[in-house]
């Protein structure tokens, strides 16, 4: 295999993605509706109770609607990460993923073109999102624009590195709804998406302590430093940290016998 | 000369034995039937085969390919259609063929050459266009047939493949399949329960409950046994313990 086949095969994963993504219109709909809700809806009476001092990145007071944007940038992407390793389970249990395991191209790195090109297609779901906050103040300079890819790329393989790796402990496709439950909101909510980390510990302070060390935080400061063309190296190092990590155990607990045996009858015998 | 050798292959779920140490060849070019019951191990064989589950021990050469030390060849000499269909039912039959393709790195003309001539095999280029959920069972398995052959494998392995077809139908993908080792000189794996399916000169691995029962031809499976057909045969060589039998 050379390179030029290694490229091939990413290219047909990120066709196939894409396709089902244009397929899937209500999952664009949706992904829009979810952050939009919150920036229109949440954050309009939120705004006179949380009241926002000036914090970096930004250079003076902000509106809540400023501050919860980066948040919901990261709420498209952790959804979308999680609906892809959804898709994995789904995949799995139907077997087309043994169609991409079959491939003579090494495992991880058709799991790694995976990863990539989900998030490639949440890309275009965050910076519709992006032009429609415009209409609601959110103008973050025109270069923020462009520093924020990297960091919105980043965190969304991070992330999906985190579902990848929970979704290879999960046998059948019922119990992902559960382990959603369980990942996806703890993961927001206890994070700076929504409000400030100080905010969070005037209140708790082992809350606090959670928060600071959830991932999905400095995915989000990642992408409101970005923003602002502005970097932050703590986060920008945990996020790619976290990226190796989960990536690697991802693939290292990759095992689709798993779904099989979970198919059979008492989850311990023949596919 | 043998193309596939199956070598002393043993493999366990949790708390349960699937196959007890394994061994038979194919010869190149054949139509060899992997026959037993529900629960025999054949699943399981082909998920080692394809590099779905992880070979615990023995080994599995394919064109002098070991699965242990070069998978990477050895899976791009194998063509698959497992027993459940693995289409994506929101994308096209070509873009279906088309990601297939992709995966095993070909060029974006040598696929779109295979793709036309693969589908015009199965007769399935007019719906080549088609969403894969508009299609009936038996095309769904044409274009199955027509996707495992698109990066042209020595190998074609086909998993219950006639499952849930009508007789009509499941006759005539059986003859299909056996067009293609008479025509392409591509090597087949059949597996299946189901015995009118299997010709009497046909190679014939029969298996229960994780080994082999025999592994001769359709007409020495039965001499072997003392049975008049495979049927009896088949009955005698599973009667013990469970399993389901096949269906004549």
């Amino acid at each position: 295999m050379t390179p030029a086949n290694y490229l091939i095969a990413f290219n047909g994963v990120l066709k196939r993605e894409a396709l089902r993504f244009v397929h899937q219109r209500t999952r664009f709909f949706s992904s829009m509706v979810r952050p939009l809700l919150w920036l229109v809806v949440f954050a309009a009476g939120f705004r006179a109770a949380l009241g926002i001092s000036i914090i970096e990145p930004y250079d003076t007071y902000i509106t809540y609607e400023v501050y919860i944007a980066p948040g919901l940038i990261s709420m498209i992407l952790l959804f979308n990460a999680m609906q892809s390793s959804l898709s994995m389970v789904y995949d799995r249990e139907m077997g087309s993923m043994r169609i991409l395991l079959m491939s003579p191209l090494p495992r991880w790195y058709l799991l790694l073109s995976k990863l990539a090109a989900s998030t490639i297609v949440a890309i275009p779901q965050v910076y519709a999102f992006l032009a429609i906050a415009w209409w609601f103040d959110v103008q973050p300079p025109w270069v923020g624009f462009l520093w924020a890819l990297p960091a919105v790329i980043l965190t969304g393989v991070m992330l999906g590195a985190i579902g990848l790796f929970i979704s290879s402990f999960i046998r059948q496709l019922e119990n992902f709804a559960g382990v959603m439950n369980f990942v996806i909101f703890p993961m927001f909510f206890m994070s700076s998406a929504l409000y400030p980390l100080w905010k969070m510990q005037e209140s708790s302070e082992w809350l606090y302590w959670l928060c600071s060390v959830n991932p999905f935080t400095f995915g989000v400061e990642l992408i409101r430093f970005a923003l602002y063309g502005k970097l932050n190296g703590e986060a920008l190092a945990v996020v790619s940290g976290c990226l190796v990590l989960f990536t690697t155990l991802a693939v290292l607990v990759f095992n689709p016998e798993r779904g099989a045996i979970g198919k059979a009858p008492g989850g311990k015998g023949k596919p | 000369m043998s193309l596939v050798e199956v070598d002393q292959l043993s493999h366990f779920y949790p708390g349960k034995q699937a196959l007890n140490e394994v061994s038979f060849r194919i010869e190149q070019g054949r139509f060899h039937a992997l026959l037993g019951p529900n629960g025999a191990g054949k699943t399981t064989l082909f998920s080692l085969i394809s590099r779905l589950f992880k070979v615990q021990q023995g080994d599995i050469r394919v064109n002098g390919h070991s699965l242990k030390n070069a998978p990477s060849a050895l899976l791009a000499e194998i063509g698959m259609v497992f027993q459940q269909s693995t289409l994506d039912m929101d994308l096209s039959v070509e873009q279906n063929l088309d990601y297939h393709g992709c995966l095993h790195g070909m060029s974006g003309k040598l696929r779109k050459q295979r793709i036309e001539e693969e589908l015009r095999r199965v007769d399935m280029l007019d719906a080549r266009k088609q969403k894969v959920r508009a299609l009936n069972g038996g095309h769904r398995r044409r274009v199955e047939i027509a996707r495992a052959l698109v990066h042209q494998p020595s190998l074609l392995l086909l998993d219950e493949a006639t499952v849930g077809l009508d007789p009509q139908t499941r006759a005539g993908l059986n003859q299909h399949v056996r067009s293609l080792c008479e025509e392409q000189g591509v090597t087949v794996l059949w597996s299946t329960h189901l015995i009118e399916e299997i010709h009497p000169h046909d190679p014939v691995t029969l298996m229960h409950q994780g080994c082999v029962q025999a592994n001769a031809s359709a007409e020495q499976v039965c001499q072997q046994a003392g049975t008049d057909t495979l049927v009896d045969a088949f009955a005698l060589l599973t009667a013990s313990k469970s399993g389901q039998g096949a269906k004549p």
